[in-house]
């Protein structure tokens, strides 16, 4: 009923924020737009990123310690941590603490074992694998247009082309004017950031 | 001239009667002696009727195609698995319900009447956007009492196919495609990327239902069956889509 609708929407606060994550074939895409300009993706390792969702404060607490964790695992490991491993790492600061804390990640990236992954550790601390995941106040807005539109294995291009809608669509519901969408792409070669402006951003039926 | 005078008194006495009427109908029939905040008696005993759920509405060349889930719940109880929330106003002019069961069922039910009464005085069929104001003077008059979010769609020989939103709150707008309900958020996107205006009936018979069926895979609220309705001069088509036959999506 409407008034459910509302009230979940108003506890998480619009922040202007739309995340998505996608693992396409050979890398994953991350894209999100802010209207704030409070980071919310982090860089977490040479090919590993992190996307924060929920309590901003909590989340950059849980992140500063999760990156500690994750470098000195990497360095007795001597090798790049998998993506796996910071999603735990994650995963595990959230669950001991879940009375606590109020905040969700979405961990994507690259490493040579499992190639691209996206991982989302959801509020009480759940850690599960997806193909495809959104988060952000403008993310409830294409949960039907990415179940329609995602297709596992698609091209880099083709993957672009779903984030950029996918971003578009929800910021022309979430009420954010202007500003700048970001695309990161990950892949086995390397990190790649597209930025696209507001009016490169492709249009929809506008009613 | 609407008889719209008459429909104030009647529309309290209604509602109060749906009111009162939900109370016993909620506690269990053995329940007399056990008091409601018993542990003995289901959550769901306690919660209002409510139609979470997904209803759209696209108007086409030649008419309008509604369309709305089948669930109808108290709390986490499926009340009804097989609602019809496409409900008939007039011949031509039908709406599709969300928000609470009981004020939408009465909210219909007096607009039916005044509608009807209308149309006899004028000899001739309604037009929507009557059919639209009388839900938005209902619904404005008592935004504080009611939570009911109606979408007001049909023919008339003047503007031919219409769809009219009128949410909580009472607002009245007429868009050539609208959604509604607890569901609806869910498929603004796949709505904005997929509506291009001027489809013909087959087309906005597919698209709803796709777009029904992505919100229901969503919405806990929202379930059951796709019922689809086309109304056009010619008159009012239904159809059913039960589960199995539903448009699948890639599930990952």
């Amino acid at each position: 009923m409407e008034k459910h609708c509302t009230e979940s929407r108003v506890k998480g606060v619009s922040t202007g924020t739309t995340i998505l994550a996608a693992v396409f074939d050979g890398g994953v895409v991350i894209g999100f737009y802010l209207r704030s300009t409070i980071n919310k993706v982090i860089q977490v390792h040479d090919r590993i990123f992190c996307c924060i969702a929920g309590s901003l404060a909590d989340a950059q607490a849980i992140t500063k310690a999760a990156k500690f964790h994750l470098s000195f695992h990497s360095v007795q490991m001597e090798s790049p941590p998998r993506v796996m491993a910071a999603a735990s790492v994650l995963k595990d600061l959230c669950y001991k603490n879940r009375e606590e804390l109020q905040a969700g990640f979405i961990t994507a990236g690259w490493d040579k074992k499992n190639g691209p992954q996206v991982y989302v550790v959801a509020l009480g601390g759940m850690l599960i694998n997806q193909l495809v995941t959104i988060a952000g106040s403008g993310s409830t807005y294409i949960y039907g247009y990415i179940d329609a539109k995602y297709k596992p294995n698609m091209t880099k291009e083709e993957c672009l082309q779903f984030a950029t809608n996918a971003l578009a669509l929800a910021m022309g519901r979430d009420n954010v004017s202007g500003g700048v969408a970001h695309l990161v792409v990950v892949t086995e070669k390397g990190v790649e950031h597209v930025v696209v402006p507001g009016d490169k951003l492709p249009k929809f039926h506008d009613e | 001239m609407l008889g719209f005078m008459r429909g104030q008194p009647l529309l309290s006495t209604v509602i109060h009667r749906e009111k009162m009427a939900a109370a016993p109908v909620m506690m269990p029939y053995f329940g007399q002696q056990i008091s409601s905040k018993s542990d003995l008696v289901p959550d769901w005993t306690r919660q209002e009727v409510s139609t979470g759920t997904t209803i759209m509405a696209v108007e086409y060349d030649g008419g309008v195609v509604i369309g709305a889930d089948s669930r109808t719940t108290t709390g986490a109880y499926i009340a009804n698995r097989v609602t019809d929330k496409l409900t008939r106003i007039h011949n031509k002019i039908y709406c599709c319900r969300s928000g609470s069961a009981a004020d939408t069922q009465a909210i219909a039910e007096i607009v039916a009447y005044q509608l009807g009464f209308h149309s006899i005085e004028l000899d001739e069929p309604p037009l929507v956007e009557t059919a639209a104001n009388l839900f938005r003077a209902s619904c404005y008059r008592y935004r504080e009492e009611l939570t009911a979010g109606i979408l007001v769609a049909g023919w008339d020989k003047r503007k031919g196919g219409q769809v009219y939103s009128v949410p909580i709150g009472g607002m009245l707008v007429r868009q050539p495609v609208s959604v509604g309900g607890s569901g609806s958020t869910y498929i603004y996107g796949f709505m904005d990327a997929n509506y291009k205006p001027g489809m013909n009936k087959e087309q906005c018979m597919e698209l709803t239902a796709a777009a029904l069926s992505l919100a229901m895979e969503r919405d806990g609220s929202s379930g059951g069956v796709v019922r689809l309705a086309s109304i056009s001069e010619e008159g009012v088509e239904r159809r059913v889509i039960l589960g199995n036959q539903l448009p699948k999506f890639s599930t990952h």
